[in-house]
């Protein structure tokens, strides 16, 4: 078995970890202190580069590269979006870092700031986590008064303003295109790219975006080193990640194991097998985007390049189990009707196609299921991927194309006529 | 105006404004406060929102109309919202809905008659490991089931 690592979720027992002195007499924001006092950016963004942190929202991304991207030299300012929209389904881990360790984000926001030369970064956290963005709100007052943002941190001249801005209700706001829209007061109507982000993004100016668990990572590869992180993963996707498991296992929750163990043992193992001694019957790895896998794939790493080669996403780290009792039929049905729901209707295939899937699949759910269903379901969903601005488009058609090829046999059976 | 806003709202909201590069960014934190002061968002809201902050009212119509938290119409004291999703479904969440439904006596999205309830289903909450769940205006309750969710009840003012 493979010894759960409590990095990013040291701690988490104390209930008061979220108050500053709490976090400080357990280390932290020691990797600030030493980044600003004897830390240039260049060797931030080169431990990060070597640490191969790649992004824990769902696309995969390596941190380092992604900040590199953004040019030096601008007469701009540059911003920093962190992503706590947490609106794939399956996904709560993010909810977990941002109530027990606001302060663990923060310091990763400074560090990240200091390294890309970022003076403005905002928290774009969904707005149903009401109560958790006034937690962020005390902890970044906290840590203003502490002299860790705002003007001349820790008298090292260097200067941060952080805001949190509540989303409201919008699954497409977690597209990191649609997030800007969204946080400029629009529609969350994702933008054409390129111009990518790191170009042109917040108000027309060069941007990262990170989800929240890339950034609590910071800290930890700036204090141990790039070396000590990459040892804790894959040699191409480094560190731990907080697998949140949810549906039909004993115990759901969240699990912080190195990069690479198998879904297998962290269904089996980590959140103590299948409830009420049943079989497992299909597992959905990285949130609802991420195609399904049957029961006899799941000896597989869970890295980001092993799910792919698996044909599916490690996505979010959000395991959703399935067991032999639930009809697939159910699961496709939720899967409809949420894509959608969430389509924001600037692209035509995905506004029509979404809308149409799931017109088909009640009736397919209402025991009225043609023959030709399934194929016309096939096709549909064939004709939204990759024809989309962003990747919702694909979030919408893979689980579906994935749930009807792998389970055909039993959604043929439930079409009578 | 009918529901002309106080000064106090108008000051709160052009402080928002002012923490933005661009007017218009301080959109959902605006309307964030207003549904909170009033509830919902009427029509009349959202002109004099753009006229506080200065954009076009289309601006606001267009955002209102787009996210799913902003109510254009009433809704009860409290705003009861059940996760419908595939975690919680496959832990009975459509059982709470169901139940919900008798239990108030009203459909989806619609609102009691004694103004206290609006029941209506949500998208993942995030809060999966601890299906069903549902948000009662914004405070989670986890892990429902029917005496759980009659013991809420009981207890709300």
């Amino acid at each position: 078995m493979t010894t759960p690592i409590k990095n990013l979720t040291a701690h988490f027992e104390l209930d008061n970890l979220f108050k500053i002195q709490v976090f400080m007499d357990g280390g932290g924001y020691r990797a600030l202190k030493k980044v600003l006092a004897e830390g240039t950016s260049a060797q931030v963004l080169e431990a990060v580069k070597k640490a191969n942190l790649r992004g824990r929202g769902g696309a995969g991304f390596p941190a380092g590269l992604k900040w590199g991207f953004v040019p030096k030299a601008t007469d701009k300012p540059k911003y920093l979006c962190v992503n706590a929209d947490e609106g794939e389904p399956g996904t709560f881990k993010d909810r977990y870092l941002l109530n027990h360790n606001p302060h663990l984000l923060i310091e990763g926001i400074v560090i990240t700031s200091y390294a890309v030369g970022i003076h403005d970064a905002y928290i774009y956290i969904r707005g149903e986590y009401e109560a958790i963005a006034r937690r962020l709100e005390g902890a970044i007052e906290e840590a203003r008064v502490n002299g860790l943002l705002g003007k001349n941190i820790l008298g090292s001249g260097f200067d941060l303003e952080l805001r949190v801005h509540r989303g409201a209700g919008s699954y497409i706001c977690g597209e990191e295109t649609a997030l800007l829209e969204s946080l400029e007061g629009k529609r969350g109507n994702p933008r054409l790219k390129p111009p990518f982000p790191a170009f042109v993004g917040l108000f027309g100016c060069p941007t990262v975006i990170n989800n929240v668990e890339t950034l609590a990572n910071v800290p930890s590869i700036i204090d141990h080193g790039p070396d000590w992180f990459l040892s804790q993963g894959r040699p191409n996707d480094g560190g731990t990640r907080i697998f949140g498991v949810s549906g039909a296992v004993n115990n759901p929750g969240i699990y912080e194991l190195p990069v690479g163990t198998s879904l297998r043992e962290i269904i089996e193992t980590h959140a103590g097998g299948i409830k009420d001694g049943k079989k497992l019957k299909a597992v959905i790895p990285g949130g609802m985007s991420a195609p399904i896998l049957r029961a006899d794939e799941i000896d597989m790493p869970m890295d980001c390049e092993s799910v792919a080669a698996a044909g599916s996403m490690i996505g979010s780290g959000a395991v959703i189990v399935i067991d032999e009792a639930t009809p697939i039929l159910e699961v496709l049905k939720k899967v409809a009707k949420f894509y959608a729901h969430e389509s924001c209707g600037q692209c035509t295939p995905c506004r029509i196609g979404t809308s149409w899937i799931h017109k088909i699949v009640k009736r397919l759910a209402a025991g009225e299921g043609r023959k030709a269903d399934l194929d016309t379901l096939l096709r549909l969903a064939s004709n939204i991927k990759g024809r989309t601005l962003c990747p919702m488009g694909d979030a919408a058609s893979l689980p579906v194309l994935s749930i009807i090829q792998k389970f055909r046999k039993e959604l043929d059976a439930t079409v009578k006529n | 105006m009918s529901r002309a806003f106080s000064s106090e709202l108008q000051n709160k909201i052009r402080g928002l404004a002012a923490l933005y590069p661009s007017k218009q960014a301080a959109l959902l934190p605006v309307l964030h406060l207003v549904q909170n002061e009033r509830g919902s968002i009427a029509p009349e809201d959202e002109r004099s929102v753009a006229e506080v902050i200065g954009i076009k009212p289309i601006k606001v119509r267009e955002v209102v109309t787009f996210y799913t938290m902003f109510n254009r119409r009433p809704v009860g004291k409290y705003h009861v919202q059940v996760c419908s999703n595939l975690s919680c479904s496959l832990a009975g969440g459509e059982r709470i809905v169901d139940y919900l439904k008798v239990k108030l006596g009203v459909r989806l999205g619609d609102t009691t008659s004694d103004g206290r309830f609006t029941l209506t289903e949500v998208e993942c909450l995030g809060a999966c490991e601890a299906a069903p769940c549902m948000m009662v205006n914004f405070d989670y309750y986890l892990n429902l089931d029917r005496d759980t969710v009659d013991r809420i009840f009981e207890r709300l003012p």
